[in-house]
């Protein structure tokens, strides 16, 4: 997993609200057995046409909007547990989703690939999408390290919560699986003294 | 301090707490499919990590499987390649697999419970958000994604946080026409599609308690569909009837032992829950949704809300756009040309056992495609034993083989695009069943009604 401590980018926003994990990757593009290449069909109904033409109605699409952050309406990322919608934001060059919050399945799934739920209020995330409506070149400055959204425009910082073992996942590009591994005897206890076993 | 019945399991599967409030959360039984799990077993490859314990795996071939001529090789070369993968890695760990052509294959959550793999107590996990199926036995069991999948073939374990605690009572009867299914979508009506996030739903009340364990599953399946992590439901006398003499349930001795301990899963009186919410089962009418999320669903003979608040506007105008519906119109008399009956949501014996029984010497209207996909092998020989085979037939619906089919239209069975599908699946998602695809959820009853009337209709004028 990449590391992640300090971005400063342009923020893509998405003013829609229950962002679905169909919407991000469709389910048809699940065939694939490797996690590459899952960017390409990034929202790719909301993007393309039937005849596979870009919708140049959709934000994606459209020159003005640039950078590694997505910002997205409440409940992002919500229904199908599918890590592919993770790989596919990943995978088209995002490193952060700002939204006012997340589907569990998705945020889990999001912090296991190096990529940062970052959650603010409803306030701040209508604030965030009028700042960039109005100048789309404004810059988001991402400080995993001491959890702050700056935005260098106002000059406002917005604390965000991470948990602190999951902060130190990203930070140091770990993921859990490495920990899990390192906890194979305490497992192993367990599973001898259990009072109930199936 | 008194406990919950997710207090008593989650409890009993902690390994042990680190700091930072994660807990090593041990996992009982892990389910896996063809399209979550390749890229978790690459990655025990890629790190070099044996399968902790092979015997607490099943697998199963559904999400990506056709519906009719399982007996003859895949025709779509990239399903075909999946479900091979699986095959493949499945032999080289030694993983009990129930592949196509098996006669226990079929949808990863409906065999589970059917073969008695699924059991009060226990902690379940599957790369599938209705995961929380097996939530019905009094189980905690979740959706996961590929990553986890991974975690959990290397060491058994998750590192997960405590969810909140939610506890959502329907009391009473429910009305007649009214089933399992519209009560989990008038309770994801009411909370909305993001309200349960972050917490595990305990249902409870005395119309839970008089639901069918199929019934019981049904509600299970789709806590998701609000938010939540899981739903899950005290075993009882209905869940010992049903488990006992399943396959993989515990026999003679050892399922008095069972008993015992499973007798002691219920919450304690006085126990906290973070929210509770009560439901009368009077309240509730036959249901449908309207939009494209599961919390957008009415009374069938109601209507679609004329205004939302102002935050909501857009995206109820975006739904509503899609789905060719406008602002406080009826959806009565809006003709339907696809029926579809299958999905981990509704798919089981007593699901087609109320589909054949209406639709008995009745025909489905000359416009509409009806299909009903069995949830299983097992379901589906059950439903040619009971001779529903015929009665569906006759009545000009097609009886498929089991998948997940067109709830997810990874497969062939595709919606077209624009076109209106009476569903008993879980999601209304744009797009879900096919690429413009226009998905109504409603239960068994309603989409057999639809199917024979072509049209929607209040369901309640045609039950005598």
């Amino acid at each position: 997993m990449e590391k992640f401590e300090i971005m400063r980018t342009g923020a893509v926003p998405m003013p829609i609200e229950n962002i679905d994990t169909d919407q991000i990757i469709p389910a048809r593009f699940l065939k694939a057995t490797s996690r590459e290449g899952f960017g390409e069909n990034l929202f790719r109904d909301w993007r393309y046409d039937s005849n596979g033409e870009p919708k140049t109605d959709f934000v994606l699409n459209s020159s003005r909007y640039k950078g590694q952050v997505l910002l997205a309406g409440k409940n992002f990322g919500c229904g199908s547990s599918r890590e592919h919608a993770a790989w596919a934001i990943y995978d088209a060059g995002y490193r952060v989703v700002i939204s006012s919050y997340f589907a569990d399945i998705f945020r889990g799934n999001a912090l296991n690939n190096g990529l940062l739920p970052l959650q603010v209020s409803d306030e701040v995330l209508q604030r965030l999408f009028a700042l960039v409506e109005a100048d789309p070149q404004t810059e988001f400055v991402v400080n995993l390290l001491e959890q702050k959204l700056y935005l260098p425009a106002t000059g406002e910082r917005i604390t965000f919560d991470i948990n602190p073992y999951k902060k130190e996942c990203l930070i140091k590009g770990y993921d859990d699986i490495d920990f899990l591994v390192s906890q194979k005897e305490a497992i192993e206890a367990y599973e001898n003294t259990r009072a109930w076993t199936y | 301090m008194k406990k919950t019945l997710f207090d008593k399991i989650w409890d009993a599967h902690v390994v042990r707490s680190i700091p930072g409030g994660l807990d090593v959360f041990y996992i009982d039984k892990h389910l896996i499919h063809e399209v979550t799990s390749p890229q978790a077993f690459d990655e025990l490859e890629a790190r070099n990590l044996p399968l902790y314990r092979r015997k607490q795996i099943v697998a199963t071939a559904d999400h990506n499987v056709p519906t009719r001529n399982q007996h003859l090789p895949i025709q779509d070369q990239l399903s075909r390649f999946q479900v091979d993968k699986l095959t493949s890695n499945c032999e080289k760990y030694g993983v009990e697999l129930f592949g196509l052509g098996h006669p226990n294959q079929g949808i990863v959550h409906v065999i589970g419970p059917e073969l008695g793999i699924t059991q009060p107590g226990m902690t379940i996990v599957c790369g599938d958000s209705h995961t929380s199926t097996h939530g019905a036995f009094g189980a905690i069991a979740f959706g996961i994604g590929t990553s986890q999948v991974a975690q959990v073939m290397a060491t058994q374990c998750l590192l997960l946080s405590r969810p909140r605690k939610m506890r959502i009572s329907v009391e009473g009867e429910l009305r007649k026409g009214v089933t399992a299914k519209d009560l989990i979508l008038y309770v994801i009506a009411k909370l909305g599609t993001g309200g349960a996030t972050g917490y595990f739903v305990e249902y409870a009340g005395s119309a839970i308690r008089s639901l069918s364990m199929e019934g019981r599953m049904t509600v299970c399946n789709m806590s998701i569909e609000m938010g939540a992590r899981g739903g899950m439901i005290a075993p009882d006398e209905t869940t010992y009837t049903y488990l006992k003499g399943r396959p993989h349930a515990p026999h003679g001795e050892r399922w008095e032992q069972a008993l015992a301990y499973w007798s002691t899963l219920y919450t304690e009186e006085g126990a906290e829950f973070d929210a509770e919410l009560t439901f009368e089962a009077a309240d509730i009418a036959p249901m449908i949704t309207y939009g494209t999320n599961p919390g957008m669903g009415i009374a069938i003979n109601s209507t679609i809300p004329a205004t939302v608040p102002a935050s909501e506007a857009a995206s109820f105008d975006k739904s509503l756009q899609y789905m060719g519906f406008a602002p406080g119109e009826s959806l009565l008399g809006k003709e339907v040309n696809y029926v579809f009956i299958g999905s981990c949501t509704n798919s089981r014996i007593e699901d087609l056992r109320q589909v054949a029984e209406y639709v008995k010497g009745r025909q489905k209207a000359s416009h509409v495609e009806a299909i009903i996909v069995p949830g299983s092998k097992q379901v589906e020989l059950q439903a040619r034993e009971e001779g529903l085979d015929r009665l569906l037939a006759e009545a000009g619906f097609e009886l498929r083989e089991p998948g997940c089919s067109a709830c997810l239209a990874m497969n062939d069975d595709k919606i077209p695009a624009g076109a209106y599908c009476v569903s008993t699946s879980n999601r209304n998602f744009e797009g879900r069943q096919g690429p413009g695809s226009r998905t109504l959820l409603a239960s068994p009853l309603v989409a057999a009604i639809t199917a024979v009337e072509g049209k929607i209709v209040d369901i309640t004028q045609y039950l005598n």
